[in-house]
């Protein structure tokens, strides 16, 4: 066990925890934050994806200890029901989702896909999603959320 | 924790992070202030809305949302019943202790059944409230007129009463008439339902009121209840099917900080701890040494379908004489088509958290679709009374079916029984995709006459297929849940589905049909990973793979394009259009297939429950590699009258991305022993490269019932993909799922 000092949504967050120990359950069980969420624990789908330094980022995979001094950023601390980011707000526009259980992963890996090209080729939007899962399959409002959120023309 | 103090408990909210009404866009958690654990009774109009002084409605409904946003269908119901904005009604939803029993979710019925008792009980308490309105105010009742629930004296805008000072906070007694039950449950009273005709708040693209919260990180899974001493379980599942604890090292896992029991009970395996690491940790180190397992999975599970001795067959259609008109055809077409099993394999691995006391009552935050049901199995498993178990629905990743909810909480129950406080368990991907129940695989032997003029006149249907409820969904037993099974209490209600083929599945009328159904045993009985129950649409995109490619089959047979051939065997008008709209904006080509070329369109449809669907798949096929790209995905559908059309549209797009995954990707492998599809590596799923372009054609009927939309389009996909592969190549492809391999072995 070690004292780790972690810097989530803008605030600094004192733990403690095993080095280990995935930032998955130190971010919902120590930090209390819901976002992000369980899909597999393999780094294979992305539903617990938060963003470090920046970088879309599976945090059931990532040892706590290797995201200590970097900026943490989860789904919850992208952008509040008054002031939402531009993202979240087209993910909400397109009315992308039905469980919704899988989200983190998309509209991070969004936020993070826009913030490096924010007119992302097709191929650009391959590599960002190919790694993702949606298990039931809401890909066609998604990708309308994307285009949306990077102002590009939908498709038809 | 006495008995009286949790009622307390309850009412005081006492920090519970629970039962948030979504609709309330994640601000004002809705606390169950229950007197009682008992399941209110449906008779009464109190047990279905309550109107509170701020003018909100508070609707309670035994129906869940499984993620396709059938809340916002329900509050439009009401909404329009009582003439409300929607934004006033609030939904409890599948609290065994606040709302009445509707069989949860299942059958595609949430609108087509569930809505019925909420719109008859709306129009109910509209009634008395205008009655009451009309004592208040003076003023005749059809002298009285209702905006965003506000009672005035039409003419007389000064003459007015709101619902909220009328019954805000008190009771609306009134006794209604119960009928049915479960799915079907329905009250009527006095109140009359408006005419779909004059509807303003059903059949509007209502937004969906659960998404913002959730896309803002605000909204509350099962995953996230969080209750006071809750610790954190994991389970450890058997090595296979019949494989006994031989013994269990618990000092394999002493020394894991936070680490507080392991609990072991015949064959059921879990550990407790005081984190979710710890409990992770815990599960996997922890030295359980195993008897061998049955070798009870065949190498090739279609050729021991065809071999074994069928455990049950039934005649399920008869109608004619098929056997003489096969016999004197002077065309026979006969070809057999397999289907995998396939794994629900849910986004979240299934998650509940469990407080059972010394006292026996016991509460149980679940995603389960069917919550009431749950009730009974998890207290006949804890061997206390049903109303000493409260359960209360809390929205999951989706779940298509009995996906593994129920025997998560069952888990969860176990583990909280032993160590005397709430448990919080969530399976490994592993426990979710190898463990969880399957959908079940079959085989369909179809056999048809063609007259001269290229018409069927007789088909036979053949099909040997595992039992769609092994497990059936209800969870209304002990020995439904797998946990009780492996404690050593069986399943003793499973039973035998078998692939569906009549009357509201199948849209042609063709004069001679028989059809025989054969079940096959459970590969090894109920305490096995491969056991089968309930995966959206049950045996539909089986059963249609099998029927839609066939009817291609029989098209090119009888040189006909495939929809007008289809055209020719329906009588049926909502069948027709559904087909004349797929194809219309498919633009179609009328010819015949195959065209050999490097693309192909195929269509296939269906009929489920009354909704009707006709979708066109185009296809591009690499004949070197076998490898197919699904370009695009046209689907006409009719469900009836539509309640929200951008809801219903996004659930059926959703619909198509996964059946089409279902049709090119999903199938449960497993060697001798074991299930070997533990992951998103070994059970591949739909992902953004595989998306087509994807297009709905809404056919709305206001004067026809709705019927049910959330499983239907599952079924042609994987057909009229068939079927596209055949136009552009000319192989036929008939065991599903469509992988490159397969295509390229047919393409010889």
């Amino acid at each position: 066990m070690s004292h780790l000092s972690l810097k989530i949504n803008g605030k600094a967050h004192a733990v403690d925890a095993d080095p280990e120990c995935p930032l998955l359950y130190v971010l919902r069980d120590d930090a209390g934050l819901n976002n992000p969420r369980f899909g597999c624990g393999l780094g294979q789908c992305g539903a617990c994806t938060v963003l470090v330094a920046g970088v879309a980022t599976r945090s059931c995979v990532l040892p706590v200890a290797r995201a200590v001094g970097k900026d943490i950023v989860t789904l919850e601390g992208l952008g509040t029901p008054e002031n939402p980011h531009p993202v979240q707000k087209a993910f909400i526009e397109e009315q992308a989702f039905q469980c919704g259980y899988c989200l983190n992963g998309w509209v991070l890996a969004t936020k993070a896909l826009l913030d490096k090209h924010p007119h992302p080729t097709e191929d650009q939007m391959k590599g960002a999603f190919e790694g993702l899962v949606c298990r039931c399959g809401s890909h066609v409002q998604i990708a309308a959320a994307v285009r949306r959120a990077a102002g590009m023309k939908r498709s038809a | 924790m006495t008995h009286t103090s949790r009622r307390a408990f309850f009412k005081a909210g006492g920090g519970l992070l629970i039962g948030f009404s979504l609709s309330d866009s994640g601000v004002l958690p809705h606390l169950v202030a229950a007197d009682t654990l008992s399941t209110p009774e449906p008779g009464h109009l109190n047990a279905w809305m309550r109107i509170a002084k701020d003018e909100t409605i508070r609707v309670f409904t035994g129906k869940v949302d499984i993620g396709m946003g059938v809340q916002t269908g329900l509050i439009q119901v009401v909404a329009e019943e009582l003439d409300v904005s929607p934004a006033r009604v609030q939904l409890t939803m599948g609290d065994t202790a606040a709302t009445p029993d509707q069989g949860g979710v299942g059958g595609s019925t949430s609108i087509s059944a569930g809505a019925k008792p909420l719109r008859n009980a709306a129009a109910t308490a509209r009634y008395l409230l205008l009655q009451m309105a009309s004592a208040n105010l003076g003023v005749p009742v059809e002298q009285l007129q209702v905006k965003d629930g506000i009672v005035s004296a039409k003419g007389d805008a000064s003459k007015r009463v709101s619902y909220g000072a009328l019954a805000g906070g008190g009771d609306l007694a009134e006794t209604l008439r119960v009928s049915g039950g479960g799915f079907a449950l329905n009250v009527e009273g006095k109140g009359k339902p408006k005419d779909p005709a004059g509807y303003t708040v059903v059949g509007q693209s209502l937004p969906r009121v659960d998404l913002p919260p959730k896309i803002l990180g605000r909204a509350t899974y099962s995953t996230d209840v969080r209750v006071p001493g809750m610790l954190h379980g994991r389970v450890i599942r058997p090595a296979g099917g019949g494989a006994n604890v031989a013994g269990v090292d618990e000092s394999s896992v002493k020394a894991i900080r936070g680490y507080v029991k392991t609990v072991v009970q015949r064959n059921f395996v879990g550990v407790v701890a005081e984190s979710e690491w710890a409990a992770i940790r815990a599960a996997k180190e922890l030295k359980v040494n195993w008897s061998s397992p049955a070798a009870a999975f065949p190498e090739d599970v279609y050729s021991h379908m065809r071999s074994a001795t069928p455990k049950v067959t039934r005649e399920l259609v008869h109608q004619g004489d098929a056997a003489a008109a096969l016999a004197g055809a002077a065309k026979k077409v006969e070809a057999s088509y397999e289907w995998p099993f396939q794994a629900h394999a849910t986004m979240g691995p299934g998650c509940a958290v469990v407080d059972f006391h010394a006292d026996g009552v016991t509460t149980v935050w679940t995603g389960s679709q069917k919550p009431h049901a749950l009730q009974k199995g998890l207290a006949q498993m804890l061997g206390v009374r049903a109303e000493q178990v409260h359960v209360v629905w809390v929205e999951a990743a989706g779940s298509y079916g009995r996906a593994g909810d129920e025997d998560v909480a069952a888990d969860a129950a176990l583990l909280s029984q032993a160590v005397g406080k709430p448990v919080r368990v969530q399976w490994s991907r592993a426990d979710m995709t190898a463990w969880g129940g399957k959908g079940p695989a079959a085989i369909v032997d179809l056999a048809a006459a063609l007259d001269e003029q290229g018409g069927v006149t007789a088909l036979e249907m053949i099909s040997r297929a595992f039992s769609g409820t092994e497990i059936i969904p209800q969870a209304n037993t002990a020995g439904n849940l797998l946990a009780a099974q492996l404690i050593g209490m069986p399943n003793t209600n499973g039973g035998d589905e078998f692939v569906q083929w009549a009357g509201s599945t199948y849209p042609y009328a063709i004069r001679n049909v028989r059809a025989v159904g054969h079940i096959i045993a459970p590969l090894y009985g109920s305490e096995s990973p491969m056991r089968t129950t309930h995966l959206r649409d049950p045996n539909g995109p089986a059963g249609t793979f099998a029927s839609e490619s066939f009817m291609d089959e029989l098209a090119a047979a009888a040189g006909a394009d495939p929809i007008e051939f289809r055209l020719r065997h329906t009588e049926d008008a909502r069948a027709k259009a559904v087909l004349m709209a797929a194809a219309e904006r498919a633009k179609w080509e009328h010819r015949p297939s195959p065209k050999l070329s490097a693309s192909g369109r195929g269509v296939a449809l269906s009929l489920r429950g009354g909704t009707y669907v006709a979708t066109v798949a185009e296809v591009e096929v690499d004949r070197h590699t076998g490898a197919v790209r699904v370009k695009r995905l046209v689907c006409a559908h009719d469900c009836g009258l539509i309640v929200n059309p951008a809801a219903l549209r996004g659930t059926i797009q959703a619909n198509l991305v996964q059946s089409l995954g279902r049709a090119l990707k999903e199938e449960v492998t497993f060697d001798k022993t074991y299930v070997t599809s533990v992951d998103w590596n070994t059970y591949p799923v739909a992902r953004w490269s595989d998306v087509p372009q994807v297009e709905v054609v809404l056919l709305n009927h206001p004067e026809i019932a709705p019927s049910g939309a959330g499983e239907p389009s599952s079924r042609p996909t994987a057909a009229a993909i068939a079927n596209a592969i055949f136009d552009a190549t000319g192989a036929r492809v008939r065991r599903a799922p469509l992988t490159a391999a397969r295509v390229k072995a047919a393409l010889g």
